[in-house]
């Protein structure tokens, strides 16, 4: 992802997603259907289950969080999954398959391990053999940022010492035509902050990270990314359309930077929701404009797509690869950024000393999250 | 294991379970138990378009979440919310598998609307003009412990009043073979850091791997079982008959939740926290 980042590289590609006839472009994870679940697993076996443990045993994440089991004991390990659909996708094709004379689903079909939204979180539980507690958040595309939220309080009410936290969404015919349906999805690959944006393009991902409590300031490692804040808000406006004023997402911003205890000119790039909406962009737009006065920023879902439940944690790894690697990425597909959003929209991928990172997950429903992740020294500075 | 959380009110509708006084009744023995089909009220505060696309799961949060409120006042805008549910709207997702399934496959805004498991979480936003923070979470059967779990985290750890709101609703065949739950239930309560003047009973929460807690009652232990957001029953019956006890209820497949009850006679003495 760093040399994607870098090199401003992209995953969509057009549409060509089973049985969706449809004029879009979508972020699809190569090799997800051949992935084999673990044996002990099979259970779980869906689109987004497989996608869940491909990126489980990406970047040696599951070996990290193995050691890490071993030092805290399983009970006190916590599970926080994001996804707004989880494996919804095996009852679609499951309804392909009823049976024509009494209607039944097919015997095979599992929606315990597949559909409800608990599996997401009961799968990664589950991989890692934890005894700790386990849910999964369910806020639209603000899922994947507030599970961090939820392990924060856990962790400070004293429950567990750690948490997996992450977000899994894929792709699947109830997302693809429910967006169509509110004609918001782009024709084109999408080009989130440009003049021209016009709708999204639906991606996928899974995406995880290990929180644990802060230790001693001398054991705390160089290369550490520190959780320094969180905002959560409600719109209370609309079910699909953002507050036009931002109201909810300037009150998610302005409550992580006091969480943090950072003032807005503290931040050094944020990793904008930027949906590439007209009204999302416009709504984000005056959140920020209304506490920033020229943060370089940029949307990188004109690289993944939305990829909608996950988002929130896919792009807290997109911030915590900024700041490991010091790094602002570019926004790209984008070419004409409109002049009346915000001011420093980054079209070009360049290394700066970065610190600290704001990361804005909006949902559909009104639901806000605004996390800032930052560097080690800048905690001990 | 936490310490310190006061329940101030609880709100409840299932079948034949209006509201909570009535539920308290039936939990206590006063009152007969009589079953009959979830019958939640119209959606309150919701403008006409709203009120008419919401469901049976809207309907029962709001309403469960509204008699809270109404019976700790406080004004409903300054609550942080946690709402819990192991499924969505079933009904909604029957109809939109059968249209993803058919060659037609275009979706309502309506329909797609309402799959989000958000949105009773919205609905009830847009209701109470509250622009408070907002927690929406399932763990399968276990979803009225998860709820309670983050509600606790919510309270101990950042010392803030929370509305934790659960619910789940029906489902219709073919789906209902595999997910077979018969009726709406959901209930909500106001939790609470401090003793304040009006609350009910003091909770702990800790996990455990004890057995669930059952109802003596063959009929309500059958409701227990019967809808994921029910699985509080034992909460709420040691809360109608005011006993100072420990109840386990239904939370992962391996790992339950155990929480201690204790009331004002005794509660003032081992508050000191």
């Amino acid at each position: 992802m760093l040399g994607a980042l870098r090199f401003q590289r992209g995953g969509l590609t057009p549409c060509n997603f089973e049985r969706a006839d449809l004029a879009t472009w979508i972020g699809a994870v190569d090799g997800v259907d051949s992935v084999q679940m673990r044996p002990d697993l099979a259970k779980f076996n869906c689109r987004n289950n497989r996608l869940a443990q491909l990126g489980l045993e990406q970047d040696r994440f599951a070996e990290h969080v193995h050691a890490a089991i071993a030092r805290y004991g399983a009970d006190r390990v916590g599970v926080f999954i994001g996804t707004s659909t989880a494996g919804i996708l095996e009852t679609e094709q499951a309804y392909g398959r009823r049976d024509p004379e009494t209607g039944a689903l097919p015997a095979d079909f599992r929606y315990e391990h597949t559909h409800n939204p608990y599996s997401s979180a009961a799968f990664v539980r589950r991989y890692f053999a934890l005894l700790g507690p386990a849910m999964v958040v369910s806020s639209a595309c603000s899922s994947g940022a507030k599970v961090f939220g939820s392990a924060r309080r856990a962790i400070d009410a004293g429950l567990i010492d750690a948490a997996i936290v992450g977000g899994v969404d894929s792709l699947c015919l109830t997302t693809l035509y429910g967006f169509n349906s509110l004609e918001l999805l782009s024709p084109e690959p999408c080009r989130p902050f440009d003049t021209a944006r016009n709708g999204i393009s639906i991606g996928e991902a899974a995406a995880f990270a290990f929180v644990e409590r802060m230790p001693g300031n001398q054991t705390l490692a160089d290369d550490a990314i520190l959780f320094f804040g969180i905002g959560e808000s409600s719109d209370a406006h609309h079910m699909s359309s953002p507050h036009p004023e931002g109201l909810g997402a300037r009150m998610a911003i302005e409550q992580a930077l006091a969480s943090a205890g950072l003032a807005a000119d503290d931040i050094d790039y944020i990793n904008l929701h930027g949906t590439a909406t007209p009204s999302n962009d416009s709504a984000e737009s005056r959140a920020i404009r209304g506490l920033f006065e020229q943060t370089p920023c940029s949307s990188t879902k004109g690289a993944t797509g939305h990829t909608l439940g996950a988002s929130g944690a896919l792009e807290a790894v997109v911030s915590a690869i900024a700041l490991r690697h010091r790094l602002i990425p570019a926004g790209i597909n984008t070419t004409q950024p409109d002049p009346d959003l915000v001011l420093d929209y980054v079209l070009t991928s360049r290394d700066a000393p970065v610190q600290l990172v704001l990361s804005n997950s909006f949902g559909f429903g009104g639901t806000n999250c605004s996390l800032i992740l930052g560097r080690a020294e800048r905690f001990r500075s | 294991m936490t310490s310190g959380i006061y329940i101030e009110s609880i709100g409840l509708v299932g079948p034949g379970l209006p509201d909570w006084p009535h539920a308290a009744g039936v939990l206590a023995g006063r009152t007969a138990y009589v079953p009959a089909r979830t019958a939640p009220p119209p959606a309150a505060g919701l403008p006409p378009a709203e009120r008419r696309r919401s469901s049976a799961a809207v309907k029962i949060a709001l309403a469960a979440g509204l008699e809270a409120v109404a019976a700790s006042g406080r004004e409903v805008s300054t609550l942080a919310t946690v709402f819990s549910a192991s499924s969505g709207d079933g009904h909604n997702f029957h109809a939109i598998c059968e249209t993803l399934a058919s060659d037609e496959r275009q979706l309502s805004p309506t329909r797609f609307h309402n799959s989000v498991h958000n949105a009773p979480a919205s609905y009830w936003s847009i209701a109470t003009r509250s622009m408070t923070p907002s927690n929406v979470l399932c763990a399968y059967d276990g979803s009225f412990a998860a709820g309670l779990f983050e509600s606790a985290c919510q309270v101990v750890a950042d010392r803030v009043p929370t509305l934790l709101i659960v619910y789940d609703t029906d489902y219709p065949e073919p789906l209902h073979a595999v997910r077979p739950i018969d009726d709406g239930f959901g209930l909500a309560m106001v939790l609470s850091p401090d003793a304040g003047l009006t609350a009910i009973a003091r909770i702990d929460v800790r996990l455990t791997d004890a057995p669930p807690t059952l109802l003596a009652s063959a009929k309500l232990d059958a409701l227990r079982r019967g809808n994921p957001a029910a699985r509080a029953l034992p909460l709420l019956e040691a809360l109608a008959v005011r006993r100072a006890t420990n109840v386990v209820l239904d939370y992962l497949p391996d790992t339950r939740m155990q929480v201690g009850i204790a009331f004002s006679d005794n509660f003032s003495a081992k508050a000191g926290r």
